[in-house]
Formats: C-alpha cells, sequence, structure tokens
C-alpha cells in the first residue's frame, strides 16, 4: 500500500515538521486576519461612502482573486516591480492575512450589523452608558455569532496552505512528493500511502477545530 | 400635585416631516398618563423622546426640573431615572433571565451582587417567574418575556416606567399575564406613561387619557369621560374604529 515508506529513515517526522511548517504560516496569518479584521469589519460599519467604496472594492478584489495567483503576484511580482526580495514564507504569510484579513472584516461587519439597532436601545435604556453597552450587551453577542463562522474560515486557511508549496516552501505536501520521487523505484505505490497520510495528518489538524466550533455553536444557541 | 415630567411645545420632525407638533404634557408623581392613537400619530416617538432616544427640534422635556431633553450632560444618568419597556421585549439574549435583570444594577448603580440578586428573586416571584431565572431569553413565551422586561427595569428604581406598546407582539392568550403586572403596578402608585391598543386595559388603569393624531394631543381628560363621552370628532372616529356593531 506503500505506507512502508514512512518507517524509512525520518521520512514521518519530515512529514510531521511539514505539517508545522504550514501551521505556522496559517496561525500568524489567522492572527494577523482576526486583529485586522476587526479593526476594518468595524470601520465597515460606518455610513461613509468612500470607506464602504474602499473596503467593498478590497473585499471583492481579494475574493475573485484564486489564493495562488495572489500568491505568484506577491511573491514574483514584488521582486520585479518593487525589487523587493521576499522570502517565501514572508509572501504567503502576506498574502493569506490579505485574504483572511478581508473575509475576516466580512463576517464582523456582518456580525455586527446584525444586531438590532433597539438591542443598542434598551441597554441604554437601562442606564448603561455607551461603553457598557459594547462591553456587557454587543460585544459578547458579536463575538457568539463570531466565533463559529471564523473557525470555519481558519480551517479553511490551513487547508489552502498547500498552495505555499508552488512559491519553494517545504511544507507538509511538498514533503509528500519528495519521499514519493525519492523512492520511486524501491516503492512504487508510495503516492497512496504517503498522500493518505498527508490526508490523515490535515484531518488530524482540523477535525478539532471544526468539533470545537460544533460545540461552540450548540452552546451559545440563541 | 407633584410634577415629575413637564414637555413643553416638544417638537420632533425627520427633515422636514414633523413628526411631533408642539405637544405640552405633564405628569405628576403617581400618575398614570395612557396615550392612544392611530398608528403612525407619533405616540411612540413622543414616549422615547421622554427618555433621550429621540433627539428633539423644539421645546424641552424636564424631569425633576432638570431639562433632559435636549440633553447637556449624560443621557445614561437620567435614564437610570426613566425605565422603559418595548413592544420587542429586548432582554439580553446571550444571558439567563437573572443575569439580564442585574446587569445595569451592578454596572450602572453599582450595586453588590448579592443585594442585586436578592431583589430580582424577589420581583420575579411576584410577577410569577421564580422558575425561570437560569432560562434564557430564547426559552421564554413572548409573555414571559415580557413580564422580565418589566421587571428589568423596575430593578433601577425607576421614578417614571415607560411602556411603549408592550402586548402589542404578544399571542392574545397572553395579554392578560403582562397587562396584570402593569395594573398592579398601577395600584402600588408608580408613574407611568403607556402606549398602548388596549383600549380595555387602558381605561382600568388610566388616571388621564390622551389622544394623539397628526403629531398633536387631540384630546384629553379623565378616562371615564373620554371613553363615553369624547369631544373630538377625531376621537370618536377612532373609538368607533375598535368596536363591531
Amino acid at each position: 500500500m506503500g505506507f512502508e515508506v514512512l518507517l524509512k529513515g525520518n521520512n514521518m517526522l519530515r512529514l510531521l515538521l511539514g505539517v508545522w511548517t504550514a501551521l505556522r504560516i496559517s496561525l500568524v496569518s489567522v492572527l494577523i486576519s482576526i486583529v485586522l479584521g476587526i479593526l476594518i469589519g468595524s470601520i465597515m460599519t460606518l455610513k461613509n461612502p468612500v470607506i464602504k467604496v474602499i473596503t467593498r472594492g478590497y473585499l471583492e478584489f481579494i475574493r475573485i482573486m484564486p489564493q495562488m495567483v495572489l500568491l505568484f503576484i506577491v511573491y514574483f511580482g514584488a521582486t520585479k516591480a518593487l525589487g523587493l526580495n521576499l522570502p517565501a514564507e514572508a509572501a504567503s504569510i502576506i498574502v493569506f492575512s490579505l485574504w483572511g484579513t478581508a473575509e475576516m472584516a466580512d463576517l464582523v461587519r456582518g456580525a455586527l450589523t446584525g444586531i438590532p439597532k433597539i438591542q443598542y436601545e434598551s441597554s441604554a435604556a437601562l442606564g448603561l452608558t455607551t461603553t457598557q453597552t459594547y462591553t456587557y450587551v454587543i460585544i459578547p453577542q458579536v463575538i457568539r455569532r463570531l466565533i463559529p463562522l471564523s473557525i470555519n474560515l481558519i480551517t479553511r486557511m490551513i487547508k489552502t496552505t498547500s498552495l505555499i508549496m508552488m512559491i519553494g516552501i517545504v511544507e507538509v505536501l511538498k514533503v509528500g512528493q519528495q519521499i514519493i520521487e525519492a523512492n520511486r523505484k524501491s516503492s512504487p505505490n508510495a503516492a497512496f500511502g504517503v498522500y493518505a497520510t498527508v490526508f490523515l495528518l490535515y484531518f488530524a489538524v482540523c477535525r478539532p477545530i471544526s468539533l470545537l466550533s460544533k460545540r461552540l455553536e450548540k452552546k451559545w444557541e440563541n | 400635585m407633584n410634577e415629575i415630567l413637564k414637555v413643553e411645545n416638544l417638537t420632533k420632525a425627520y427633515d422636514d416631516l414633523k413628526v411631533l407638533d408642539g405637544v405640552d404634557l405633564t405628569v405628576s408623581k403617581g400618575e398614570v398618563v395612557v396615550i392612544v392613537g392611530p398608528s403612525g400619530c407619533g405616540k411612540s416617538t413622543f414616549l422615547r423622546c421622554l427618555n433621550g432616544l429621540e433627539d428633539i427640534q423644539e421645546g424641552s422635556v424636564v424631569f425633576n426640573d432638570e431639562v433632559i431633553n435636549p440633553f447637556k450632560g449624560s443621557p445614561a444618568k437620567v435614564r437610570e431615572k426613566i425605565g422603559m419597556v418595548f413592544q420587542s421585549y429586548e432582554l439580553f439574549p446571550h444571558k439567563t433571565v437573572l443575569q439580564n435583570m442585574i446587569l445595569a444594577p451592578m454596572k450602572v448603580r453599582k450595586a453588590k451582587k448579592k443585594d442585586a440578586e436578592k431583589e430580582a428573586l424577589a420581583l420575579l416571584d411576584r410577577v410569577g417567574l421564580l422558575s425561570k431565572k437560569d432560562s434564557y431569553p430564547r426559552q421564554l413565551s413572548g409573555g414571559q418575556k415580557q413580564r422580565v422586561a418589566i421587571v428589568r427595569a423596575l430593578m433601577m428604581h425607576p421614578e417614571v416606567l415607560l411602556l411603549d406598546e408592550i402586548t402589542a407582539a404578544l399571542d392574545p392568550e397572553m395579554v392578560r399575564e403582562v397587562l396584570d403586572v402593569v395594573i398592579n403596578l398601577a395600584k402600588e402608585g408608580r408613574t407611568m406613561v403607556i402606549v398602548t391598543h388596549e383600549l380595555s386595559f387602558a381605561r382600568a388603569v388610566a388616571d388621564r387619557m390622551i389622544f394623539i393624531d397628526g403629531g398633536k394631543i387631540v384630546e384629553e381628560g379623565a378616562p371615564g369621560e373620554f371613553f363615553d363621552d369624547p369631544k373630538t370628532d377625531r376621537l370618536k372616529k377612532f373609538l368607533e374604529s375598535f368596536s363591531y356593531n
């Protein structure tokens, strides 16, 4: 079945290190996306038409553009156009943060505008100040709406890191390919075993995250 | 008589459209004023001007000798003393009944948690909802939610209570349980300004009836006269629209 190649040398360890590379890049990007996404998402709720056009444009642009094209533009394009010699990992983090921020901002905007205006008013009518209203009434509700959705985004980002091997980063999928190539003669069936293992590794990373999301959703259903 | 709320020449406009046009009203301590009128006549907007949820273009609202609308200081300070209950209950969905009730007392009045809880439980008991203290709003019926909303407002010890069509969103069989709570509050001598469509309830609870139409007070008076011997044609017409003979 081709699983035996994983026991050769330190192949399994290399695969796990590949997972770590993918995870490291996605986690840094997720953190940046959450912070910037909350910021931009809040700005998007303002009624200012200029802000609306700019943020909508940014969001649509990022959504339409395939992530791989975006990776190529930033990694190869920036070197030529701006004379910027970006390391591949930095380029990936930039691209994934640009994407994550756009998606996150839209989620934040949706969650914020989804809270009815009269919730603010009923809080105000009890004598709570604007700050207290946000702290105790609005933000806790926004977070409850946001977390299941943003966890979904996080798993999507982790899965999409499989693209970064295209700009030369040796993450889990690339390591898998290398192992298959190196054992082409001795284990012609390695492809199945190795890719199945890669699949299981992605599953092992993403499954707990999506379970957590399901649990929170259940706990907070209003 | 002891004036608690005095409204003079209140005018509220959205751009050129005048929703309220020079309304005057004085409410005395312990008085229950009930406002009726056709939909869109401005009665809910009027109520919202009384605690500063709406700004006003002309006139003033004076509460205990202090001008509160147009407001100068913090509107939050005034709203502590003027409670409001909405048509759509507006409990906080992420908090239990008890947490809904103690939030404002603890954060605004700086009440101790233990004291606030004790008071909340006593109030819940009075409206027959003690067993629901740890339920979330989604687990309650409309009538139960509205009773919680009323006692939540009472937790702030308001001097005036504004009730904005509090039974309009309820199924008919739940209207009674909510209105009974309000009638009891009236018996206790609470000062209330109530907007409602329930005319028989209005008659039972009101010390004074107000009829607003087209942004103006068209007629006002004691409930007996108001319902049995209306002076203006517009009120006659309005009252007739509720009967089927």
